[in-house]
């Protein structure tokens, strides 16, 4: 590992007051080192505090105690170079597809370029999901798949420093599922952004992970164990279907997650 | 099939001849009220003079009407310019909100005629009275529905406003506005109905020209089929203004643009 890390969460807790004076500890001094490049996913059971970690990242909701930093820069409020794929897409309904996607470039890099550099940019962040057939579609009239590929493209179109994506295709069937994890798989590999990814689905981390970081269930949720998926890229589903890579680390988060820390439904 | 395209028609035609039937015999009943037939004749008389104009308190009946408009308009107009901004940031901070909301639960339901002598007594003039009186009447539901509409703009919209790091004004032209617009075309939809409801009575009080004062007027000459006109009118117009208003409403709705 290089001597500094790209993206630094430093004994991180969170807190929410609960009103009364009482207050519920959600994470409990999280620590965890990123690489520039990498893909970490974050997984556990619901409850466990996983989309507050990428919360915090995004700077949408405060730090209690600790840091996180990027690059050596404390992270205290959102920005552009941390963009954030929603669970739900969070497209602008009165905007098409290309207009979501341009209003994210104008804002952040709209003042470097001219109007027909800013158009060149969507339109290569439109193809590179593979949309430019609807570009000039509103949210409300394309699939749920099409829409989180949008989201993707408006998220990566800001050229960020970390992709944040929290549950990015929790929402949709395993066939679109699959389909936009080998989009995801594609595009990294094209722009080597880091990513982090919150799930609760097994294959999914392991198949688009370089590490699979598993947390403890909550209250004071915390890291758990870290495993590294050592699996080349670029990964093939079928392939891997019998890879014993594959299935060393498939068990080992299905251990962690149903033996060691498994959670009754409430 | 049929009579899907004949019963929107047919229907009201016949429940005319049952209103007719009624009326005439109230008629009957009541010596001098006057009947459907001369109701449509002096419909007749008044319309084909609308625009005449003898001097103050004699004048035809679209002058009437012109100035109830305009009244209704001026008072509407300024009520969107105080009332949405005031909405929208009654709706933003939850300390203007706090601020503002005790004295618009008690403003909000006086009626707006109760205002009628104090704005007669500051302003000394009856048509910035009426346009005063319109302006209370009509702001409440502006303001409402305004912050209404801010408020329902989803967390994630203005979580994707923070992450781009939009600035307060953006936020607002770019996110809260398309969602809050239908919202305050409702509020405006809804004080554009009160508004032409309460024009009539402020009128009936202010006197001078309008169409309250005229239909006050031609009680005071005891000439009752021009009250019956001046009901229907007031109703066709208002029906007009709400259709308007829909039309517009729809208009600037992204919901409603093609797209569900």
């Amino acid at each position: 590992m290089s001597a500094k890390p790209f993206l630094k969460i430093d004994h991180v807790d969170k807190v929410f007051p609960l009103g009364g004076g009482k207050e519920y500890v959600a994470l409990r001094d999280v620590k965890l080192d990123i690489r520039q490049n990498e893909i970490v996913s974050i997984i556990g059971h619901s409850g466990c505090g996983k989309s507050t970690i990428l919360n915090l990242i995004a700077g949408l909701d405060t730090i209690s105690n600790g840091t996180i930093l990027l690059e050596d820069k404390h992270i205290l409020s959102p920005g552009p170079e941390r963009a954030v794929v929603f669970q739900n897409h969070s497209l602008l309904p009165w905007l098409s597809v290309y207009q979501n996607i341009e209003m994210a470039v104008r804002k952040v890099l709209g003042e470097d370029l001219s109007p027909s550099e800013i158009r060149e940019h969507v339109m290569k962040y439109i193809s590179m999901v593979n949309l430019d057939h609807a570009k000039d579609k509103y949210p409300g009239e394309i699939s749920g798949g099409m829409k989180q590929r949008v989201g993707i493209a408006r998220a990566l179109s800001i050229q960020p420093k970390v992709l944040l994506m929290d549950e990015p295709f929790g929402a949709l069937d395993s066939l679109t599922r699959a389909n936009l994890q080998d989009h995801l798989m594609r595009i990294q590999m094209q722009t080597g952004n880091t990513v982090i990814i919150i799930t609760h689905d097994v294959d999914e981390a392991v198949l688009l992970s370089d590490r699979v970081v598993m947390m403890t269930n909550g209250p004071e949720a915390t890291i758990g164990e870290i495993l590294e998926v050592n699996l080349p890229r670029p990964r093939n589903r079928l392939e891997l279907q019998h890879n014993p890579e594959y299935l060393r680390c498939r068990e080992a988060i299905i251990e962690f997650l149903y033996s060691k820390f498994a959670k009754e439904d409430e | 099939m049929i009579s899907k395209y004949i019963n929107p028609v047919l229907l009201p035609l016949l429940l005319l001849g049952v209103i007719i039937a009624i009326w005439s015999y109230i008629a009957v009943l009541i010596p001098g009220f006057p009947t459907p037939g001369e109701v449509w004749n002096e419909l007749l008389i008044v319309l084909s003079d609308p625009l005449y104009d003898n001097g103050a308190g004699d004048q035809g009946i679209a002058l009437q009407l012109g100035n109830s408009l305009a009244r209704v308009f001026g008072g509407f107009a300024l009520a969107i310019a105080v009332g949405v901004p005031m909405g929208l940031l009654i709706g933003m901070s939850k300390n203007a909100y706090a601020a503002m909301n005790p004295y618009i639960q008690i403003l909000k339901p006086v009626s707006p005629l109760a205002w009628l002598p104090l704005a007669l007594f500051v302003f000394k003039e009856v048509n910035t009275t009426a346009i005063f009186v319109i302006f209370v009447t009509s702001i409440w539901p502006i303001i409402i529905n305004t912050a209404l509409g801010v408020r329902s703009v989803s967390e994630d919209y203005l979580n994707v406003a923070r992450v781009l790091q939009l600035s307060p004004f953006e936020k607002v032209f770019q996110i809260i506005l398309p969602v809050a617009v239908p919202f305050i075309f409702t509020g405006m939809r809804l004080s554009l109905g009160i508004a032409w409801l309460v024009i009539v009575a402020a009128e009936m009080l202010t006197g001078g020209v309008g169409i309250g004062f005229w239909i006050w007027d031609e009680y005071n000459n005891l000439n009752y089929s021009h009250i019956i006109i001046g009901i229907i009118l007031i109703g066709v117009i208002g029906y007009i203004l709400d259709a308007l208003m829909g039309l517009i409403a729809d208009f600037f709705d992204y919901r409603k643009r093609g797209l569900k």
